[in-house]
């Protein structure tokens, strides 16, 4: 079988205060019930500064610039045991809001973001000195008056973008009656579109990607765009390929809660080796309403506001080139409908099923990359050390097959698990985290087989009560590709002549 | 547990709430109410 491979994973992070204290959704929740809140007032005081944030280890994690299991030594808290950060990862870069701004207007195609002119200038300056957008600054174009800026606020509903306690601009909304196209809709729509754009830009550029190579894009996040007739008639991915000038690209949103990167990374391995296209990249931008979503535990117990962070990653899969991991497509675990949601069979399902299709045991798989949020923003909240969580299910299921022992419960764990890195951005945090750094393992002759496990709470959007999951195996090359349909087609035609030479060198003797 | 009556809040990372829900009707409990929820 030719599997495909993974080219290449990019991941992004973008420092997002301001829009966690206007926009993060237990923020707008509570300043409509309780405006004068105790938890309103002290949140500022919580917030990080950006270089705090590229200091913080799991950040690094997430970019490239520190394996996950080097979180082991570094000491707890990680907030409070900063290292030498950089905004620039092997796989991808951290940004600030500033900047970020400047992506959300560049990827506005309906004029509906207003910079302050003075605000504007220094954001040019800003993106014609950054690598990826250098070419692009001149979209930001000269800025709004102020004064028009909160006329909009004030008299038409726009989003307020802040910067230093000062108003800077804002994002208005693009129907004065549809709900779906209200401003809070269409700030978390641009959101999406340009953290998801700074993903597939650090894609291209880092892999050595021309960007007219990709000929599908999938969209894997986790809000929806379009007017109040077709609320989720999309396209993110086609909206962000065309920002980063993927010409010969079509694509499509894929949804599945925070199983969708999983299922998106599935389809796109099938695209591939069915020989749809060559190239196909799975793209996520980040979840605005997401930040600050555990603020109050974080503040209530004197930490700083972790969840400042937005995400983003792009992976791109294609053909087998003998040297690139493979996407196993004959491992690939779901949790069906008639599966009851018992965490036994979750994992059952997810993890012992696809293995035993190929006779591997739990032990085959070197790493596990599970939900990995990051435990210092889930714990203190009540939530639990999730991926630890998840080790210990697997683990579990483990000594009752007789894959390990009861007493190498713990070992297994560490070895075949590793520290959560990830942000509390839903779908960002499941499974595809460490397929870039599972990638270089891989390349390095370092690691042979990893699992990715994606899952999703379906009842979030009542409309089930089911869960949902899926995962798949990436396997190191071993340099051997199976003769493509092409070369098997030139292969028959040789053979045909040659019969047909035969059989005529035959009729002649006769 | 039989015959008391349940509020179940099951996490869904955790024990979500339908597989609560099937252990204490087991024991002859009644479920009033359940819900799973997502911290993450």
């Amino acid at each position: 079988m030719n599997y495909p491979v993974i080219r290449g994973a990019a991941y992004a992070l973008i420092h997002a205060p301001n829009l966690l204290l206007a926009q993060g959704s237990t923020q707008t929740m509570e300043r409509a019930k309780h405006p004068d809140s105790e938890y309103l007032s002290k949140l500022p005081q919580h917030l990080r500064s950006f270089e705090a944030a590229v200091n913080y280890a799991p950040n690094q994690a997430y970019i490239g610039n520190l394996l996950p299991d080097e979180l082991n030594n570094i000491a707890k808290p990680w907030y409070d045991n900063p290292i030498e950060g950089s905004t620039q990862g092997k796989f991808g870069e951290i940004m600030d809001e500033t900047l970020f701004y400047a992506l959300i207007k560049i990827s506005d195609s309906f004029d509906l973001v207003m910079l302050e002119q003075s605000f504007t200038e220094e954001l040019k300056a800003r993106l014609a000195s950054h690598p990826l957008f250098a070419h692009q600054a001149s979209l930001l174009k000269d800025g709004d008056d102020l004064a028009d800026i909160e006329k909009r606020i004030r008299e038409h509903g726009a989003q307020e973008l802040h910067m230093d306690g000062k108003l800077v601009g804002c994002i208005k909304r693009a129907h004065d009656w549809d709900v779906n196209l209200n401003s809070h809709t269409m700030l978390e729509n641009l959101v999406v579109k340009a953290s998801g754009v700074l993903a597939l830009k650090n894609l291209i550029a880092k892999n050595g990607i021309s960007a007219d190579e990709i000929e599908y894009i999938i969209e894997c996040s986790e809000e929806a765009c379009g007017d109040v007739n077709q609320r989720g008639g999309g396209n993110f991915a086609k909206s962000i390929g065309e920002v980063c000038a993927c010409t010969n690209a079509t694509g499509s949103d894929l949804r599945g809660f925070c199983a969708a990167p999983a299922h998106a990374l599935v389809q796109a391995a099938a695209l591939v080796q069915a020989g749809i296209y060559k190239n196909v990249a799975v793209v996520a931008g980040g979840a605005t309403a997401k930040l600050g979503m555990n603020g109050k535990d974080h503040v209530a117990k004197g930490m700083p506001a972790l969840e400042d962070m937005l995400g983003g990653f792009a992976v791109l899969i294609g053909e087998n080139d003998g040297v690139n991991p493979i996407i196993r497509t004959d491992v690939v675990g779901r949790h069906n409908i008639g599966r009851g949601s018992a965490p036994q069979a979750v994992i059952e399902a997810l993890v012992t099923d696809p293995l035993d299709k190929v006779g591997m045991k739990i032990t085959d798989i070197d790493k596990y990359s599970v939900e990995m949020q990051n435990p210092e923003i889930t714990v203190p909240a009540g939530a639990g050390d999730v991926p630890t969580a998840n080790y210990k299910m697997i683990a579990a299921l483990g000594v009752k097959r007789g894959d390990i022992e009861r007493q190498q419960l713990a070992d297994f764990v560490k070895e075949h698990g590793m520290p959560g890195f990830a942000p509390t951005q839903g779908h960002i945090p499941s499974g595809a985290p460490f397929i870039g750094h599972a990638r270089d393992l891989m390349l390095a002759g370092n690691m042979q087989r990893v699992m990715i496990i994606g899952k999703g709470s379906l009842f979030l959007g009542r409309m089930t009560n089911l869960f949902d999951g899926v995962s798949f195996v990436i396997e190191a090359n071993t340099g051997k590709v199976s003769a493509t349909a092409g070369d098997t087609d030139a292969v028959k035609k040789v053979v045909a002549e040659a019969m047909r030479q035969v059989a005529q060198s035959l009729l002649e003797e006769e | 547990m039989k015959d008391k009556k349940f509020v179940i809040l099951g996490d869904r990372d955790g024990v979500p709430g339908p597989a609560i829900e099937e252990c204490l009707k087991s024991f002859g409990g009644e479920v009033l109410f359940s819900t799973t929820e997502c911290f993450v």
